[in-house]
């Protein structure tokens, strides 16, 4: 099971066994990750899933679709690295993966 | 101490848990849930959930992990009958009574029942997950459906429906979609990507009967028609779980009255989500919402007022739905609004309705337009000076002037 790591704003740092075919959302969700709010659950319509991806994985992720990019858009603090993360998923080859959230997501 | 006791546990049971420990409460939180599952999130049901494998357990919001590091034990499948607000106490089904300090309902809401439908097959009502599981069990194989009501969730499933390649018609007593949330420009461009993918809607119709026809239900319309159905999905609004407040002695109007606080007429006793009423700023009224949002920001509220802390909940409302590939996404309250300017594209499928009140801006509809709706919350909380001219003008700065209004 590929392991992910959660820092809060708060610098509450949550590592995780991440479930493949899972998102990053669910695994956040599941893992108390209270930074992650997700009210739309996964629809990628509320932009309150937003994460910062650690610099040495953003380019080993999938690209963002063109959804996820307009949806970003409202999210607060947008940041180049910054992803919804209901809209990554887990796979094998994201053990280690390092993502940092937002102290504020859109709410 | 008793501690707290929660009725429900869905968004804003959890959520006032969640904010009660986070603010620092430190007694037993206790919350009782009718339904067997952990919580799980409500708006898929009506959508992917119907349509692809997301599987069960990908709906939980939280796992028992996170309840049990939160010293929050959660007692499922069991039925609060009766509160004993005096003695303290919340009556349960089958196990003892819970005493408690503080009380938090969080009762949610059901879907109103069509009396003509009773004791008829194949009527299916959307609420609960098991209610989906139903319904998604019955249209595997139905061939026609029938939709009462063009609310959002009767739209959502009619759309879910129609892409399964299922024929399908709406019956919707008035003469536009979501009259009362939506703007004109809205309900109209529903109707129409609707009567794009083969979806009928009958306007100003009402049901005056049923009947069970073999296997099919028999819808009897006003007008004279019948119309045959494998399934039929009644959305004809929600009604307030408030009764068993109500018999408690604790004030209710269309929900349970709760102050900005999430705070009842007795102050032991607080409530959130969609079984509250609330006075709200924008429409200077008394209202009830039923939204996700709605339910975890008036349930922080109230966690927080538990522990001692006062947030006041005065978050602008904001509500989604998905139906085909039109995300749709607003903010504000658009009751009443007498002018209205569109920003973007209603041929592209991409545009947004800045709505206006007393030449304020009051609420924005956004279709595939997510961008407009946070800088359109900033707009709306700081009372923009925005005019309908400016807002229709893609080259207006509307991040600009967001920014010249002080943080929300
Ligand atoms: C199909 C569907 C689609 C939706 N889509 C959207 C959407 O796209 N966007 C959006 O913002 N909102 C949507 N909503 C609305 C949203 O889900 C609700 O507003 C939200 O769930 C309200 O949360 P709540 O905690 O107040 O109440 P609820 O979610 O209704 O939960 C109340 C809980 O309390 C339990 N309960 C009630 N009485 C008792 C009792 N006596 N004892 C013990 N337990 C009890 C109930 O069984 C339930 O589990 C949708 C709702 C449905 C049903
Ligand atoms: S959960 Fe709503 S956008 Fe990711």
């Amino acid at each position: 099971m590929p392991k992910v790591t959660f820092i809060e704003f708060d610098d509450t740092v949550h590592t995780l066994d991440a479930e493949a075919g899972a998102t990053m959302m669910e695994t956040a969700l599941q893992g108390g990750v209270t930074s992650i709010v997700a009210e739309c659950g996964g629809a990628c319509s509320c932009a309150t899933c937003h994460v910062y991806v650690d610099d040495a994985w953003v380019s080993r992720l999938a690209p963002k679709s063109d959804e996820e990019e307009d949806q970003l858009d409202s999210a607060f603090d947008v940041r180049p690295n910054s992803r919804l993360s209901c809209q990554i998923k887990v796979t094998e080859e994201l053990d280690g993966l390092v993502l940092r959230t937002p102290s504020y997501q859109g709410r | 101490m008793s501690g707290l006791v929660v009725i429900g546990a869905s968004y804003a049971g959890v959520q006032a848990a969640i904010s009660a420990r986070e603010a620092g409460y430190a007694e037993p939180i206790r919350i009782v849930s009718d339904e067997d599952m952990l919580p799980y999130q409500r708006p898929p049901l009506s959508k992917a959930y119907l349509l692809d494998g997301v599987a069960e357990d990908k709906l939980i919001i939280r796992g028992d992990k996170y309840f049990a590091d939160k010293k929050i034990d959660l007692v499922l499948g069991e039925k609060a009958i009766r509160i004993d607000r005096t003695g303290k106490r919340v009556e349960l089904q089958n196990k003892p009574a819970l005493a408690f300090d503080r009380l938090v309902i969080a009762t949610g809401s059901r879907a109103r029942q069509l009396p003509s439908a009773a004791g008829l097959q194949n009527i299916f009502y959307l609420r609960s997950l098991a209610d989906a599981l139903a319904l998604k069990a019955q249209l595997s194989t139905a061939a026609e459906l029938v939709v009462i009501g063009g609310g959002f969730i009767g739209l959502e499933v009619a759309a879910s429906a129609a892409k399964l390649g299922k024929k399908v018609t709406v019956i919707e007593s008035t003469r536009r979609l979501i009259e009362r949330a939506l703007s004109p420009v809205l309900s109209e461009f529903l109707r129409d990507i609707h009567k794009n993918h083969n979806v009928t809607i009958r306007f100003s119709e009402t049901v005056t009967g049923m009947t069970q026809n073999g296997a099919k239900a028999e819808i009897h319309c006003a007008n004279g028609d019948k119309l045959n159905a494998d399934l039929v999905l009644v959305g004809i609004g929600g009604i307030p779980n408030a009764e068993m407040a109500a018999d408690a002695g604790i004030s209710v109007q269309n929900g349970i009255m709760v102050d900005a606080f999430g705070v009842s007429d007795h102050s032991e006793v607080l409530a959130a989500g969609d079984c509250t009423s609330h006075f709200n700023a924008l429409v200077k009224r008394n209202i009830r919402l039923e939204s996700v949002q709605h339910a975890q920001d008036q349930a922080k509220s109230a966690g927080s007022a538990i522990a001692g802390k006062q947030v006041v909940y005065d978050a602008i409302p904001r509500f989604w739905s998905d139906q085909y590939d039109a995300k749709l996404q607003m903010v504000g309250l658009s009751e009443g609004h007498d002018a209205h300017a569109i920003r973007g594209s209603i041929a592209d499928n991409k545009f947004s309705v800045f709505l206006f009140r007393d030449g304020k801006l009051v609420a924005i509809d956004s279709v595939n337009r997510p961008g407009d709706q946070l800088i359109g919350r900033r707009l709306i909380a700081g009372g923009a000076m925005l005019s309908p001219a400016q807002a229709s003008d893609d080259s207006f700065d509307l991040k600009g002037l967001a920014g010249t209004l002080a943080p929300e």
